[in-house]
């Protein structure tokens, strides 16, 4: 995803290594080196610079941001530009008195002179991960935030410790880190890199530094009247909802297919047997009886494994793509109140009695936010539709392997049968 | 398939259609029912490349039914072809168990047809008059059958076949043959019955992935680019639902195959049971015409080994006559006569059953192995088939998927 973007990307990225804020340290908002987030208040000191480092164009933001959209949309991953590498592995077993739990092993190569270390190694938990994408969500609110694996599950429903349920999770939060690893800006965050270097994550004082950003935030959640939506944010919304019904259908479809074919795979378990039971008062007959009974075991083991697959691979992932829309959503809405703010106060403005012609500033700071907002936002948009497009149809194509190889190994079975079938006819030659 | 040419060696045989009758029955109600149309044409006829019209005649199930119980009758000794289902069993859900749906009419007139083959190649019953006559005269062989005398031969064989009596000395072969017969017939019950379930759920997974063509048509009005890919594939997945139908309708024919000898287990057992009576009728004759020998011992020796009330009664009362014993001797002694008689005819008739049914249960058995080979080659192959369309679908899926 960044392999197309020039190395002047992402200036929060750029700086020297003893400006990053530690996550540590409590001393100040983590969020004052990030550009795309902005110093509320200042009187205008600072310049808005794009993720792409150049500085934004306000006259005309569709063009920097359709620059931005070219550079970001080239979707070729080319190893060599790419100089963050992340994999979750290796899932275990914790047992403390207290309570048992999972951890995965966080592996990480890098080029990039934001880290001390070119490789880390460490290992964290489901709620490290959590800490993560919240800190991530705060801090960059004007980005999109990929989904994590679903937080709650139903005791007693699912097996928290099963082997699938735990590669199920652990394939989840690999495409979760490797989704910010691949991600122009948030690749860069702080927090991003504490998680992957920092020997602890020491919680509670991300908790401090929230109250603590809780001021800068706070806009965002502001009050303001929302207003109408321009067309192309209206278009996304609209597409959002009407996704969400096509998935949702899609996934009860699926499950649908794999009730059905675990009913069936009762009846083969069934039916096999009784050639079997049949071949063992047959003597001419015997071995073809028993080798259908075979050939039937075998199409019972390939459906059994297709059903498993779709169960782990295909449902999670449409359901993750659902959580997915539901960021996306609010990422939209947090747009809308930036554009709600800044419209309200230039409204208010306007009807001022005194005919001052020079915009306050703090109407002018409103307006940045939301042409920032919106660029981020297309951009985020167009990559996570280049991700949607090439998510499905590995997908699909995925769904449709699987049901290659179920048939093929029926096939193998049923024609290796044949031989075996014919065998003794052979040799009796005609029986009239 | 390779059946022995007798009859069929001068003549073609076919079943060559069915029709819908009304008319009324024989309590003056209206009925519809079903008839086949019988087409039979001499062998050489077509070998000259003339090809003319068959002779044909139309004959319902029922008619078939009434020869089926003649040959029963008349051939107890061999294994005699059993008619298709008369009503439909092992349904799956889907298939209709109405017997005037066209399918199993279909089914029922390859089933009809079979059998006729089947009587026409068996060596014995092909030359059978009143099967020839089933064949080529329309009017007037119900009462050509009606003669034969054999409704009432049918009923007592029932009551026979259903009677509980115990044989001393069975044919080993035969007892064998009947425990086969029974788990024969049980273990195809419970294939076909599993079977069955097992086909309605495979119908089920064929036809849910046709929702996946709707939605995936819905999804494709809502995409730019991805438009096309989703469309195309969703028709796969909707040829993919609709193939379900063939599938299991070639299916069905591997079901009746197993059928016809789920019911030629019956006609087995049947033979077998005939062995036993006979076995009994036997065994009753030789034990009575050992009973009688042993009452003339005793009579002319003046001994009573076996109690006997007329023996108790003669010791209260005095003994006989010298003129009454001779009287009771002298019958006893043409009692006896008869019954050796009797015991010679019946070991005659066991022993000439035991021979023909024998011939005819190895001919059985060889043509059992033979076609339910045959039946498990057609099913692998019926199974090849649906592999490689499966496969064939989700490549052309996968295609558009990956165009996506």
């Amino acid at each position: 995803m960044s392999a197309g973007t020039p190395r002047a990307l992402a200036s929060s990225g750029q700086k020297p290594i003893q400006d990053i804020r530690h996550p540590l340290s409590a001393e100040e908002s983590a969020l004052s080196r990030s550009p795309d987030v902005l110093h509320p208040g200042g009187a205008g000191e600072r310049d808005l610079i794009l993720p792409n480092g150049t500085p934004v164009d306000t006259s005309s933001p569709t063009s920097s941001s359709s620059l931005l959209n070219r550079l970001q949309l080239d979707d070729d991953l080319d190893g060599e530009t790419r100089d963050l590498f992340v994999t979750v592995e290796d899932p275990k077993k914790h047992v403390s008195t207290m309570e048992t739990y999972i951890t995965y092993r966080v592996c990480t190569k890098t080029t990039r002179t934001e880290f001390d270390l070119p490789e880390y190694s460490l290992r964290r938990r489901y709620q490290d991960f959590d800490w993560l994408r919240n800190k991530l969500e705060e801090s960059q609110p004007t980005h999109l935030i990929p989904p994590l694996p679903e937080k709650f599950v139903m005791k007693g429903v699912v097996d928290r410790f099963s082997e699938e349920f735990v590669e199920t999770r652990r394939k989840a939060l690999d495409k979760f880190l490797k989704r910010v690893a691949d991600h122009p800006v948030l690749s860069f965050n702080e927090h991003f890199n504490a998680f992957l270097s920092a020997k602890d994550l020491n919680k509670r004082q991300g908790l401090a530094l929230l109250t603590k950003m809780g001021e800068s935030v706070k806009y965002v959640t502001g009050g303001y009247k929302v207003r109408a939506r321009p067309v192309e944010f209206a278009a996304m919304g609209d597409y959002l909802d009407l996704f969400t019904q096509k998935l949702g259908t899609i996934d009860r479809i699926a499950q649908r297919i794999i009730k059905e074919q675990s009913e069936f795979l009762m009846e083969l378990r069934e039916y096999g047997p009784v050639y079997s039971s049949w071949s063992s008062f047959e003597e001419d007959l015997h071995d073809p009886l028993e080798g259908v009974s075979g050939c039937v075991s075998n199409c019972s083991s390939a459906l059994e494994e297709l059903t498993e697959d779709m169960s782990e691979d295909f449902l999670p992932v449409l359901r993750e793509y659902v959580l997915y829309i539901e960021s996306m959503k609010n990422v939209l809405k947090k747009r809308d109140q930036v554009q709600a703010e800044y419209e309200t106060k230039l409204e208010a403005v306007v009807f001022r009695e005194d005919k001052k012609t020079s915009v306050p500033a703090d109407v002018e700071k409103c307006q940045d936010r939301v042409e920032c907002f919106n660029a981020d936002l297309k951009a985020d948009w167009d990559r996570w539709e280049n991700n949607k497009r090439q998510d499905f149809r590995q997908l699909l194509t995925g769904m449709s392997d699987k049901n290659i190889q179920y048939y093929e190994k029926c096939l193998a079975a049923w024609e290796s049968l044949i031989p075996l079938l014919q065998d003794k006819q052979e040799a009796k030659g005609e029986t009239n | 398939c390779s059946k022995s040419n007798f009859l069929l060696k001068k003549m073609e045989i076919s079943v060559a259609e069915a029709e819908k009758r009304t008319g009324k029955n024989a309590v003056n109600m209206q009925e519809t029912y079903t008839v086949y149309l019988i087409e039979t044409r001499p062998v050489d006829a077509a070998s000259e490349g003339t090809n003319p019209v068959p002779d044909s005649l139309w004959r319902r199930y029922s008619e078939f039914e009434q020869l089926r119980n003649y040959l029963l009758v008349t051939y107890p000794f061999l294994v005699v072809p059993p008619l298709p289902e008369k009503r439909a069993e092992f349904v799956w859900h889907k298939l209709s168990a109405d017997n005037m749906d066209p399918d199993f009419v279909e089914r029922r007139r390859v089933g009809l047809e079979n059998f006729l083959l089947r009587v026409a190649s068996h060596p014995d019953l092909s030359t059978d008059k009143i099967f020839y006559s089933f064949l080529t005269e329309e009017n007037g062989w119900k009462e050509t059958v009606f003669e034969t005398g054999f409704q009432a031969k049918a009923d007592s064989r029932l009551k026979a076949l259903n009677a509980t009596f115990r044989v001393k000395n069975p044919d080993k072969r035969f007892a064998e043959m009947k425990h086969y017969g029974d788990e024969l017939q049980s273990v195809i019950s419970q294939l076909l019955r599993v079977r069955a379930r097992a086909a309605d759920r495979l119908y089920g997974v064929y036809k849910v992935h046709g929702n996946y063509g709707r939605v995936f048509s819905e999804w494709s009005a809502i995409e730019k680019e991805m438009g096309d890919g989703l469309q195309s594939a969703g028709h796969h997945m909707d040829a993919y639902a609709a193939s379900v139908d063939d599938i299991l309708e070639e299916e069905e024919h591997y079901a009746d195959q197993l059928k016809e000898y789920l019911f030629y287990a019956d006609a087995l057992r049947a033979v077998c049971r005939k062995h036993e009576l006979t076995q009994y009728e036997l065994e009753m004759a030789a034990q009575d015409l050992t009973s009688k020998k042993q009452q003339r011992e005793e009579l002319a020796t003046g001994t009573i080994r076996t109690f006997s009330l007329k023996g108790m009664t003669s010791k209260l009362f005095g003994q006989e006559t010298p003129e009454q014993r001779e009287a009771k001797l002298k019958m006893l002694e043409t009692q006896i006569e008869e019954g050796e008689e009797l015991v010679k005819e019946r070991n005659g008739e066991c022993e000439e059953f035991v021979k023909s049914a024998w011939v005819d249960i190895e001919r059985f058995k060889e043509q059992k192995d033979h076609d339910l080979r045959e039946a498990l080659i057609s099913y692998a192959i019926m199974q090849i088939s649906m592999c490689k369309k499966g496969i064939q679908v989700w490549n052309n899926a996968k295609e558009c998927f990956s165009k996506m």
